[in-house]
């Protein structure tokens, strides 16, 4: 575990050059009691974001990708135990009191989640939920937090932000939600704004407009953004450097090129060989065997192995580490000697007809 | 939303006529003679006499002559002579109804307080010791007759202890001060008179709380329901990323979404109580609507009854109109429709 995390660590500050990342994330580990029973939803998430850096998680629903970021936040429910390490700008945010916590949350940090219809309060005015977020964190009078609230509104394109700072977010469409959203998060110009599956409740086309947004933010105000997602589409078009996650632990991590172009872990092959093609037409879409554990029923050695088509005995009894293959990491035992990625789609193939065990 | 309001406020004159009509034909449909409680028993037998009354209170007329002299009276303020007290009705129950109205208003102030605390108490301490207090004290609130409570409540702290004053709204040797509002604790206020106040308000405590710990349940079990399910909404999750405290994402954000069917609760209980308080009154000699109704009920006072239905009546017509209104005030999406 220790050389897993200064391999990674080391990693990171190559990529940061020198200084530490914004924020830096070693060994998280998140677990609920539920009726005497202990279960963990994350078992180490090892993760860096530089400043201005775009960052993708990715993973299957219930893979701990979310729970893993609102523990750093310490957004998680009473009964979760928090281990680890988070750092957020050199500061350690695990152990944190709650009144410390809220301090960050909001002003350094922002989160914004999945499902615009629901993350706005329905009884208070949009304008009165971002004014709100400024007066949280600012000593401006109520009016001063209005005028920045239709500057903010502005700021993600809303049209006509005077009249709407004074609508209910019913008067709201889905996608004007989410700017909305959006604006509050940024309200107090934070370092990190961590963004929870933001287009999955969208139209299509409203996805790439949020996402627009969300990239020339990330521009414009120098942000590091971390994008949770299942969607391999939104990482690959967004994201700089990629997170996959699989039942509560991170098994590759690389630049979003590299990832795709070569992945070194067969949960992400076969992730990136179920991305449908539309230039090929398969008889099906690809997809992996078998499902993802159950939380607490987590087969012994590597998590991933009952549906790998490279597992050996040794998966079976020996859970790989996270650790380095040249300057990006992945935890397989044979993250190295796996056989060359060609494409997607010919990896689709081959995975399928499971001819490229090695 | 003006718009919302005066549709409401067009309705009630034919809701009115409603209510008065449905109260003045039941009376009708009833198997006791009302004569019973004008004509003293020995005189039933004489025709003479039987014959007079039923001239003098009207009774001798068909039904749709008498329905229509009571709208006409109704019209200029007149309820009818009540065949009891030989008063004018309106003016029995303007003497009744302030004294209920004070000590359901004093219930209701304990009840919401009581039931709101404990229900977001107990939605946020979920499953722990403060929740299962919460839990019983609504049982017993809702499920202890109020007879059995006040009793027991008015032999322990009146009785026993001696800390709170026995039944009545005022101790009857005090000089009360000039009726303006009718509630004693107001008008002894606006009096300046003290030694009134405090004796109007020690006696108004126990009967108020015991009214409103059966209403106080009801709303802790309602509001906890409704919290659980509000908090686990996502814009309480997004208030607390943004960084508001606790109290802020409980109170600001989560209680001001459970307010709808809260408000339905509390409109609903204060109009019951209005004529729906009778035992409590009874307990407490509180000289009420309650106590009147049953006496009107018992001696078959049929103006008495019809004023008392719809004075109860135009509670809950009143009480909704008003729950209508803080309904948009609570929910803007009300506003559209």
């Amino acid at each position: 575990m220790s050389a897993q995390i200064s391999s990674a660590r080391s990693g990171a500050v190559d990529k940061a050059g020198e200084q530490e990342p914004l924020l830096s994330i070693r060994g998280l580990r998140v677990g609920f009691r539920r009726a005497g029973d202990q279960f963990e939803a994350v078992r180490g998430i090892d993760l860096d974001v530089a400043k201005g850096e775009v960052v993708g998680i990715v993973g299957e629903s219930g893979s701990g990708k979310s729970v893993g970021m609102l523990a750093a936040l310490g957004l998680t429910s009473k009964n979760a135990v928090v281990t680890g390490s988070v750092r957020f700008n050199g500061d350690e945010l695990v152990g944190k009191s709650s009144r410390e916590m809220r301090k960050i949350r909001g002003a350094r940090i922002a989160m914004i989640f999945q499902d615009p219809l629901s993350s706005l309060n329905p009884v208070m005015t949009v304008g009165a939920q971002i004014a709100e977020a400024v007066r949280l964190h600012q000593r401006v009078t109520r009016k001063q937090a209005m005028a920045r609230a239709v500057e903010l509104l502005h700021l993600v394109a809303i049209p006509q932000p005077e009249r709407r700072v004074n609508q209910y977010p019913h008067e709201f469409s889905g996608g004007m939600r989410q700017r909305a959203v959006i604006a509050m998060a940024v309200a107090n110009d934070p370092d990190l704004l961590i963004a929870d599956e933001p287009t999955t409740a969208l139209d299509v086309t409203v996805q790439a407009q949020i996402l627009a947004v969300l990239r020339s933010l990330q521009e414009r105000l120098g942000l590091g953004l971390v994008l949770i997602t299942h969607d391999l589409g939104v990482v690959a078009g967004h994201a700089d450097r990629v997170a996959v996650v699989y039942s509560g632990r991170v098994v590759e991590q690389a630049g979003v090129s590299e990832l795709f172009a070569d992945p070194r872990h067969p949960y992400t092959r076969g992730l990136i060989a179920s991305i449908p093609n539309l230039e090929e037409s398969r008889e099906r879409l690809f997809s992996i065997d078998g499902s993802p554990p159950a939380l607490g029923r987590l087969p012994g050695g590597c998590a991933f192995h009952p549906r790998c088509i490279y597992a050996e005995a040794r998966c079976r009894t020996e859970d790989p580490p996270l650790h380095d293959i040249g300057g990006r990491f992945s935890a397989c035992h044979f993250a190295t000697t796996l056989p060359p990625f060609h494409s997607a789609a010919l990896a689709a193939a081959e995975l399928d007809s499971g001819s490229m065990a090695p | 939303m003006s718009r919302y309001i005066l549709r409401r406020l067009i309705a009630m004159p034919f809701l009115v006529l409603g209510i008065v009509t449905i109260a003045f034909l039941i009376t009708t449909v009833t198997k006791g003679d009302p004569l019973t409680a004008i004509v003293a028993e020995q005189q039933m037998s004489n025709p003479e006499v039987v014959a007079a009354a039923k001239a003098r209170w009207g009774l001798d007329r068909p039904l749709p002559e008498r329905y229509m002299i009571y709208l006409g009276n109704l019209l200029s303020g007149d309820l009818g002579t009540s065949f009891i007290t030989k008063r004018n009705v309106g003016t029995d129950i303007l003497y009744r109804l302030p004294a209920t109205l004070e000590l359901v208003f004093a219930a209701m102030i304990f009840g919401t307080t009581l039931g709101i605390v404990l229900g977001v108490l107990a939605a946020y301490f979920r499953n722990s010791l403060i929740d299962h207090g919460a839990r019983l004290f609504a049982l017993f609130g809702s499920s202890l007759p109020v007879f059995w409570s006040g009793l027991g409540l008015l032999f322990i702290f009146s009785v026993m202890l001696n800390w709170l004053p026995g039944p009545g709204r005022v101790d009857a040797r005090l000089a009360l001060p000039p009726g303006i509002t009718g509630f004693l604790t107001i008008d002894s206020l606006l009096a300046g008179d003290w030694t009134v106040f405090k004796d109007a308000l020690w006696h108004l405590l126990l009967p108020a709380f015991v009214l409103g710990w059966t209403v106080s349940g009801t709303i802790s079990r309602l509001v906890r329901a409704n919290m659980l399910d509000v908090m686990s909404r996502e814009f309480v999750l997004t208030a607390r990323a943004k960084g508001a405290s606790e109290f802020r994402v409980v109170i600001v954000h989560a209680l001001r979404n459970t307010m709808v069917p809260t408000l339905t609760v509390i409109g609903y209980s204060f109009a019951y109580l209005i004529t729906g308080a009778v035992l409590t009154e009874t307990i407490f000699s509180w000289p009420g609507m309650g106590s009147y109704a049953v006496e009107a009920a018992r001696a078959l006072d049929f103006p008495a009854i019809i004023g008392v239905t719809i004075v109860g009546g135009l509670a809950f017509l009143v009480t909704n109109l008003i729950t209508d209104i803080l309904y948009v005030v609570a929910n803007p999406r009300v506003r559209l429709s």
